[in-house]
């Protein structure tokens, strides 16, 4: 999810940036969307669109063994959904502010387009997109609203940390909650220093 | 890019007629439009015409109705109340955590720092089981509560609670940027001027923070509206008692009531999203 994330999120913030046309300030107000809407809801719109009662759903059904609710799919799904903003956000200022000027260079030293998108535009960008990779990371480690709806809680199946922790939480088992609860809050911890270090370290970056 | 080469006939005769190019990258262009716009429609607008159209499948009058059931309206009101409650206590404390963050210095800040983020990253089920395990029946603070005669655990300051850690990060982090580039001269001219401590604040350092305060406000009430997986695990989502609209969503999912979830889901995703553009539209035309 991270990987496709960051990918996709850099080509948005790349287009966003760089490219003029009809719709733009739509696709804008659109990557702000997921931050807006609830999780649970995202959810439920999930399992409204790719349901077993849904078009899609029943045809994936019928044909195939495919399912994407109540299986991994649907969870990527709806952590792409949630998680959309972040990486755009993350590299759309720092592109913004990027000279044109060394991509200029490069174009006339005769590098080709992938040349310079590959050795001049994306070393630039690396700081911000592993940050807000990283950052959509460990929220989909700890995302719970959307991935209940959309994953049911099938253990071993399509069962996540939060939801675990749920069900154990549930069931009254206090052992059980409190290992994964821990193991969940490090990693969150430790993940939003990371992601502090590499904002600051962009910012300086930026500064020089 | 190609109109700045100018390339000598060595280098022609290696790199392609710039015509060519213009008309790779055109292409390119459109391309890479292509995919993000088909990108954000598929995995963001689908569902979300997929919802609108589930909640009116058995026509508008279905919804109303679904709508009009007293647990949908007492699962409303509890959400107001929780959300309203959240946006007073972070519209001071946040303002203020934003204020000691930006314009003092002292030991352990980076961690300070930090700890603000953390609700961001962790999972809100290990938030409301935290705050169950303090105020829990076999709690480590049950037995002060006993004594107060409290009840915090299933109850609604329970609820309160675990929305308040889910929204920490919103009002100081929508305040500090603004409180870093506004600087500190204003404040000491004021001061110097004869200005007290407080006439400071209101008259010069607030109307600078006004956008970046209203923007936390809006953005911590709209988080507050949506936040399930805390308020479930700490207040257990009891009917009429501790269920708000979320977990009335929940709820009627597992029952099976199809179109009082989608149509519950739909205004609170809309509420949500209206908070949200509406003060992104006016941050802009303020601009």
């Amino acid at each position: 999810m991270a990987v496709i994330n960051a990918i996709m999120g850099t080509l948005t913030a790349y287009v966003l940036v760089r490219y003029e046309f009809p719709g733009k300030s739509l696709l804008n107000a659109i990557v702000d969307l997921p931050l807006a809407i609830p999780t649970l809801v995202t959810g439920v719109m999930l399992v409204v669109l790719y349901g077993p009662q849904s078009f899609i759903g029943g045809w994936l059904k019928d044909q195939t063994d495919w399912r994407i609710i109540f299986a991994p799919p649907g969870i990527i799904l709806a952590l792409l959904f949630v998680n959309f903003p972040f990486v755009v956000r993350a590299v759309q200022p720092v592109l913004q502010s990027l000279d044109l000027e060394s991509e200029e260079a490069a174009a006339t030293l005769g590098a080709g387009s992938a040349t310079i998108f590959w050795r001049v535009t994306l070393p630039a960008l690396w700081l911000p997109i592993a940050s807000g990779a990283l950052l959509s990371f460990a929220r989909a480690i700890g995302e719970f609203g959307a991935i209940v709806i959309v994953a049911g809680n099938i253990p071993l199946r399509s069962q996540t940390a939060a939801v675990y922790v749920f069900g154990e939480v549930e069931s009254a088992n206090r052992q059980g909650a409190s290992a994964m609860s821990i193991v969940m809050l490090s990693l969150a911890f430790a993940m939003v220093l990371l992601v502090d270090w590499l904002r600051k370290r962009g910012r300086k970056d930026a500064e020089e | 890019m190609t109109t700045i080469a100018q390339p000598t006939t060595e280098v022609n005769a290696l790199t392609p007629r710039p015509e060519s190019i213009r008309s790779v990258s055109v292409w390119r262009r459109r391309l890479l439009i292509g995919v993000v716009v088909a990108y954000a429609a598929l995995l963001i607008l689908a569902p979300l015409t997929a919802l609108v159209s589930g909640a009116f499948a058995k026509g508008i009058g279905a919804s109303f109705t679904a709508l009009r059931d007293p647990a949908v309206f007492s699962a409303f009101r509890l959400t107001l109340f929780i959300a309203l409650i959240t946006v007073v206590i972070h519209a001071l404390l946040g303002t203020t955590l934003a204020w000691v963050l930006v314009r003092y210095r002292f030991r352990g800040k980076w961690l300070l720092n930090g700890v603000i983020d953390l609700p961001f990253a962790v999972s809100p089920v290990v938030v409301g089981y935290m705050l169950l395990l303090l105020f829990g029946r076999t709690g480590v603070l049950a037995p002060v509560l006993e004594a107060l005669n409290m009840k915090v655990a299933f109850a609604v300051p329970g609820m309160v609670l675990a929305t308040l850690f889910v929204t920490l990060p919103f009002m100081a982090r929508e305040v500090m940027p603004v409180l870093e580039s506004f600087g500190v001269e204003q404040e000491h001219a004021a001061a110097i001027l004869g200005a007290s401590g407080w006439q400071t604040f209101w008259m010069v350092t607030f109307p600078a923070l006004r956008w970046g305060f209203i923007y936390g406000v809006i953005l911590t009430f709209a988080r507050a509206l949506g936040e399930f997986g805390a308020v479930l695990v700490v207040g257990g989502g009891i009917q009429g008692r501790t269920e708000t609209l979320t977990l009335f969503i929940y709820r009627a999912l597992d029952e099976r009531q199809y179109v009082g979830a989608y149509s519950a889901a739909l205004v609170l995703g809309l509420l949500s999203l209206v908070l949200v553009v509406g003060t992104e539209l006016l941050r802009k035309r303020e601009k």
